[in-house]
């Protein structure tokens, strides 16, 4: 094969920080997915904290009002964008191929451009905190208060440049996750035998795929809206105050389930494996996930129930939303009755996914409330759906996430995280979440409204407000202990076998740390939780030992690390930098894209050199 | 490449969805029956319907293993679509200067926007007006929502181009066989793809636009 000549050698660091920044290893992806969301988890999270404490007690003067419109407006934004979507993509990359025994993902350069470029909106968006302001009209960004007349700051064009940004990183994730599932199962692996969190993986991407881009183009028109002077929101030119509403919920609404699906999947693993038990009515639960993500396009205007859509169409919405509480309490049921009559082992990931459980019923219970137009009139706009949010994000997406870090970490490092200090960290967290998120349900019914940044005295809500913020105390206590007890364990943890948790998927069949290699040979799939039955159907003498040999991985040819996609990703940022100060730099932005797109092109898999030998 | 077509619906789903809600929402003019031409647009139309079917030209050839023949079908693909690029430009230069001519003594029937600038030009004593009254994408709802639609169209044929122009040039370079006929096989889906979504805006934005009734 012709190599076009390029200055740059191909990248053949082992080891260091060149080889984590040219890795397009899915298992190295997936852990700097994992630490840079977590890191951006925690800056989302002292948002949350500045903001608790300017509401403890009633005319607070600690940030300004403008300020406190930045904070919520940049908690929302990361904590969606910035933590828990990458942490779902973190366990996408390092689980799905040793789910679904296969050596990586279907594109690997494309992978790392997916890590590279999420890196990129990241800097993006909280880099506006150091020019000239955060953006401050909310995580849903509704025109026209976004538009140049009412928002004259570079604080929107940094949010709209940085979830571009993101949007294609989220888009060449999904497109190579599809691919990924469909094509790359090892034999034996019909779709039905694929376990839940592949499955729950499968339908995030295909929401994510059609999601998308719906707001890249509301994205767009605002975006030549105050670049180019067009007329898209507009009112004064008769543009409609409405389109930005729908069109960013018709991306939002899918956006939530996409938030939740792999939560639902987690836990779908965890529960199992710590009853001892195959998941309760299998199919159903894969049936209520397509059918969660199905239903998940038609619910959107219940955001907009005060808008003034007419009775009619708030009916519709009203019922197709409560019937998506149907599929998802379909799920519930099942993973009680997994849990029912197995021998619970009440390890930590476990504690997480029964906290789960707790939680996401409390969440999708007044999610039930607010899906009847006539009350979700009372209930707009206050913390109760602030409560509501947080029951189904923090007690949902988080809880799962962080029992899918203690389930998987032996996977991930070759250690187990510290179970004691996990099951302290793990009752702070969950105490920590209910005081500062239940109140809130209160303060709702009260009539307390979001997005204000203090209150007068005596409207009742001075206790309520005080435990919240306590709460919050807990939670940093807590995610404290963890980060600490995580860092601890990475170094010098307990020493986890191949096959910790008496595993019931393929990843628990290799080594932990998985070798570069995944698997010595494919293995050839007989049944769904395949791992487990082979542990069971064979004579003990006869059943493998988790991880293998290791001797025979030499030979398997992997594709080589590659420069290109971080280049490529540079260039997003450059270029996104260059449309909000200067076109020049946007240009040079576009250059640098164009080359590393050209020269990712051209590069052969692997060198030829190296290549011709297999 | 499925997926991806999947993907791209989901794009210019919206942005014709944004066309449609705005649709005679304009304030002032022009309006579309101002400035479409139609009998121009058919033909570009045409050309590029046409280049579909030298893409499948191009693709038998490939698969009997012509490569000549697969080669010029391509490249007469790949002009085909440049030409509908350059009708497209030259639409946008019309448009954007779009002339208008009233005689103010006789003006017989004239649209809404003529009316207007009837009413605001041709005051006592002039007999004839000329001027140009140019839409851009700021000048109002039509605008914006037209030239982004079809400016994003564009751009999807100007990439189409390009692949193809890359498949040509790989064959030259590097050679091609038969049974690589995946490469083309995607570029073929995306020029297909590009063309279904012309026929649908040449029927949503300039048929329904200039003929009463929609």
């Amino acid at each position: 094969m012709t190599t076009l000549a390029l200055p740059l050698p191909r990248p053949t660091h082992p080891t260091g920080i060149w080889s984590w920044i040219t890795t397009i290893d899915h298992k190295r992806i997936g852990i700097l997915y994992g630490v840079t969301a977590f890191i951006l988890f925690l800056t989302g999270g002292v948002e949350a904290l500045l903001m608790r404490v300017q509401l403890a007690a009633p005319e607070q003067d600690i940030v300004s009002a403008e300020v406190f419109n930045q904070l919520f407006t940049m908690h929302g934004t990361t904590m969606i964008f910035l933590a828990i979507m990458p942490l779902g993509a973190a366990f996408f990359n390092f689980v799905i191929p040793l789910q679904i025994g296969a050596r990586d993902v279907a594109f690997p350069r494309l992978n790392a451009f997916s890590y590279w470029t999420f890196l990129a909106g990241a800097i993006m968006l909280k880099l506006s905190w150091f020019l000239g302001g955060a953006p401050n009209a909310g995580w849903f960004g509704y025109a026209p208060l976004t538009g140049e007349a009412y928002n004259p700051g570079h604080g929107i064009d940094f949010w709209m440049m940085s979830l571009q940004i993101l949007g294609i990183a989220s888009l060449a994730a999904a497109f190579n996750f599809i691919v990924t599932i469909i094509n790359m199962r090892a034999p034996g692996m019909t779709l039905m035998r694929m376990p839940l969190f592949t499955w729950m993986t499968l339908v995030t991407s295909i929401l994510l795929v059609l999601a998308f881009p719906v707001i890249t183009v509301a994205l767009i028109e605002l975006m030549f809206d105050r670049f180019y002077g067009t007329n898209f929101f507009v009112t004064q030119a008769g543009a409609s105050p409405v389109l930005w509403q729908h069109l960013f919920w018709v991306f939002g609404h899918p956006e939530v389930y996409i938030l939740i699906l792999p939560a639902l999947g987690i836990v779908s693993e965890i529960i199992p494996t710590f009853s001892k038990k195959p998941l309760f009515g299998y199919p159903v639960v894969v049936l209520s996930g397509v059918i969660i993500g199905f239903l998940g396009w038609m619910v959107w205007s219940h955001h907009m129930f005060t808008v003034g859509l007419g009775p009619v169409a708030n009916s519709v919405f009203a019922a197709t939303t409560m019937a998506i509480a149907v599929p998802t309490g379909v799920k519930i049921f099942n993973y009680m009755g997994t849990m029912w009559g197995g021998s619970i082992d009440f390890k930590t990931p476990m504690l997480y996914a029964i906290g789960f459980v707790f939680l996401f019923i409390i969440g999708g219970l007044s999610g039930v409330m607010h899906s009847s137009a006539a009350s979700d009139a009372q209930q707009q706009d206050t913390y109760f759906i602030i409560a509501h949010i947080h029951y189904v994000l923090f007690g949902g997406s988080i809880m799962a996430l962080l029992g899918g870090i203690y389930y998987w970490f032996p996977k991930i490092t070759g250690r187990f995280l510290d179970e004691k200090m996990g099951q302290i960290t793990f009752w702070i967290i969950f105490i920590g979440m209910n005081i500062t998120f239940f109140p809130m349900h209160f303060l709702g019914l009260d009539g307390m409204p979001r997005r204000i940044n203090t209150y007068p005295d005596g409207m009742g809500w001075d206790l309520w407000n005080a435990v919240a913020t306590a709460g919050v105390v807990f939670l940093f206590v807590g995610l404290a202990m963890f980060t600490v007890s995580a860092i601890r364990s990475w170094r010098n943890g307990k020493r986890a076998s191949g096959d910790p948790w008496d595993g019931r998927t393929l990843e628990w069949s290799i080594a932990s740390p998985p070798p570069e290699y995944n698997f010595e040979e494919i293995p050839t799939v007989h049944d769904r939780d395949d791992w487990w039955s082979t542990k069971r159907r064979r004579a003990p003498a006869a059943v493998p030992v988790a991880g293998g040999s290791g001797e025979n991985g030499h030979d398997i040819h992997l594709p080589q690390p590659s420069y290109w996609p971080a280049v490529v990703s540079i260039g997003l940022l450059v270029g996104g930098y260059g449309l909000i100060f200067n076109v020049a730099v946007a240009a040079i932005g576009g250059a640098i894209a164009m080359i590393g797109i050209y020269a990712w092109s051209f590069e052969p898999v692997n060198e030829p050199d190296d290549g011709a030998a297999h | 490449m499925w997926v991806f077509l999947g993907s791209d619906c989901m794009f210019f789903g919206t942005l014709i969805a944004t066309y449609l809600v705005y649709k005679n929402k304009s304030i002032v003019g022009p309006y579309p029956i101002d400035v479409f031409d139609i009998p121009t647009t058919s033909v570009s139309t045409f050309v590029l319907l046409m280049s579909s079917m030298s893409m499948v030209l191009s693709y038998a050839a490939l698969r009997r293993g012509r490569i000549k023949a697969f080669r010029i079908w391509l490249a007469s693909t790949a002009i085909m679509g440049a030409t509908f690029l350059a009708f497209q430009v030259f639409e946008f230069r019309e448009f954007a200067v779009h002339h208008v001519e009233i005689d103010c003594v006789e003006p017989g029937k004239l649209t809404e926007f003529e009316t207007d600038i009837f009413n605001e030009f041709c005051t006592e004593g002039v007999e004839h007006y000329e001027g140009s009254h140019g839409l851009t994408p700021a000048t109002n709802l039509f605008g914006t929502t037209f030239f982004t639609l079809t400016g994003f169209h564009g751009a999807h044929v100007t990439l189409g181009v390009i692949w193809l122009l890359g498949v040509l040039l790989y064959s030259f370079k590097w050679g091609i066989t038969p049974d690589r006929d995946l490469d083309l096989d995607l570029a073929a889906l995306y020029w297909h793809f590009v063309d279904i979504v012309w026929i649908i805006i040449f029927t949503v934005v300039y048929l329904f636009g200039v003929f009463e009734g929609f």
